[in-house]
């Protein structure tokens, strides 16, 4: 025999896994499956099984590198065990000193967007401008078309960076709408109850 | 002096810094938007002011209860303009329920913000990195495979002298005066007059014209005379000189002092030089001057 010999053998699927890998790492957002599949010129199942096996040996604790789904698509990560000297060098600035105005009404965004600010300002009581403002330079929302009508406001919706930063799958990531806050029916007692105790 | 207390009531805010009474005159002055006034602001900066004080002013509280109410009120209608009107045609059980809606509506917002600060901290640790999209994969335009000799084949093509092309249709063809000029002066040495217009028959417009020119010249020198008995009768010319024929220059008689300074060969010339690009475009002609100076010659003689 002339070729040498080797002791690892190459069956397809790795071989396209290392394709992945490479795209991984240059990758500076993550990459859909579609988008891996066309890159790699191969069939997105196989990806999908490629990318188990990546999963697999970039899983968390395994590796310095940590493969995970995110914001609906792959990409690579710094593992938790690193986290600390990764921030002695550096930093998250996306969230940096974010408001609690800014987190209401991003809450507000990411739930019922694509919204515009006088519908944030309607919830929230006070004028949004300034913490959509700083949400948009933050490239956390963007703007995504205008309401119908005349003036039709400017609306917006949370950006795939809102969903890595958060580390969410995708929006229905987010808790149920129906388990956050009280019931209606039971603030409007309690309301009730106030005025009631005022008048006697 | 209980009540100026209220109004002298020194706010150190977001948007206004001041005296109280001087951020209500321009909030009537519509100079400052209502809704940009920190309400809570103004209520701490009194409560800071009451505290300062050993006993309760509670006529200046009442002052100030009434003048921040109006002012939350300003507010709150500058804030939801278009729903102030709907809510007032609300029944109170109903502006009840609204109310409880929104402060639920609201509530959950406040919840889900919450969710996501804790979730910002649980994810604090992780790190990815952060910069411009890649280049996409896509839109990648093909060539077809191309040689080197097929590009100089195209330019050598490109580079090739374009073919002449013939302006032999263009039919307009000058004699020189001159010829005219030595023509007529010889017929007139033979013959005292005659007609023009026999003379030039058969030839084409432009030689005709070239001839009508030489008589001009010809009687701007003074050699001939020109009669014509109605328009467009034949034009007559008879000879004024009584010279030999052939060496009639105008000069070298000395009864023609008005004759002009130049001599007429260079004059004759000078008309030439005008008519000159033309015959210069004729050179490039088939049929050649020599050709057609012959047919002159031929003529005349």
């Amino acid at each position: 025999m002339d070729s040498p010999l080797r002791l690892i053998a190459v069956n397809p699927v790795d071989r396209l896994a290392r394709t992945i890998e490479a795209l991984l790492v240059v990758a500076s957002s993550p990459l859909s499956v579609s988008e891996l599949a066309d890159a790699a010129e191969d069939d997105p199942e196989r990806v999908e099984t490629a990318l188990g096996l990546l999963r697999e040996r970039y899983a968390e604790g395994k590796s310095g590198i940590v493969l995970e789904r995110v914001a609906g698509g792959y990409a690579f990560r710094a593992s938790r065990d690193a986290a600390d000297a990764c921030a002695r060098l550096f930093e998250r600035p996306v969230e940096r000193g974010l408001s609690q105005a800014a987190l209401e009404t991003l809450a507000i965004v990411a739930y019922l967007g694509p919204c515009s600010r006088p519908e944030i300002a309607r919830i929230r009581g006070v004028a949004a401008d300034s913490a959509v403002a700083s949400l948009v330079e933050r490239g956390l929302i963007a703007e995504a078309g205008r309401e119908t009508g005349a003036v039709g406001a400017v609306r917006y919706r949370t950006t795939p960076l809102f969903e890595r930063v958060f580390g969410l799958e995708s929006l229905a990531a987010l808790p149920r709408l129906d388990d956050l806050g009280e019931d209606s029916g039971e603030i409007r007692e309690r309301l009730l109850e106030v005025a009631s105790a005022r008048a006697s | 002096m209980a009540p100026a207390a209220v109004y002298e009531l020194d706010l150190d805010l977001e948007a206004f810094e001041g005296p109280f009474d001087l951020l209500l005159t321009l909030l009537l002055k519509e100079e400052l938007e209502p809704r940009e006034v920190d309400v809570v602001g103004i209520v701490l900066a009194f409560v800071e002011r009451l505290s300062e004080r050993d006993e309760a002013d509670l006529e200046a509280c009442g002052e100030f209860l009434v003048l921040v109410a109006a002012l939350l009120e300003l507010k709150a209608r500058l804030l939801f303009p278009d729903e102030a009107a709907e809510l007032d045609a609300l029944e109170p059980e109903e502006a009840a329920e609204e109310l409880a809606r929104r402060l639920a509506e609201y509530r959950q917002m406040k919840e889900a913000a919450a969710w996501l600060a804790e979730r910002l901290a649980a994810e604090r640790g992780r790190f990815f990195r952060l910069g411009p999209a890649p280049v996409a994969p896509r839109g990648e335009r093909r060539l077809a495979p191309q040689s080197s000799d097929a590009l100089a084949a195209a330019l050598r093509a490109l580079a090739a002298f374009p073919p002449n092309v013939s302006l032999g249709h263009m039919a307009l063809r000058f004699p020189p005066v001159s010829q005219f000029v030595e023509r007529f002066r010889s017929l007139l040495g033979r013959r005292r007059r005659f007609d023009f217009d026999s003379e030039v028959e058969g030839l084409s417009r432009v030689e005709q014209a070239v001839a009508f020119l030489a008589l001009l010249e010809l009687r701007k020198s003074g050699e001939i005379a020109l009669s014509q008995a109605a328009p467009f009768a034949p034009i007559r010319v008879s000879r004024l000189s009584h010279e030999v024929p052939g060496s009639s220059r105008a000069k070298e008689v000395p009864g023609f002092s008005q004759a002009p300074a130049v001599s007429e060969p260079e004059r004759t010339a000078g008309l030439e030089l005008e008519l000159e690009p033309v015959e210069g475009r004729e050179a490039g002609f088939r049929p050649s001057d020599s050709e057609r100076t012959s047919t002159w010659t031929a003529r005349s003689a």
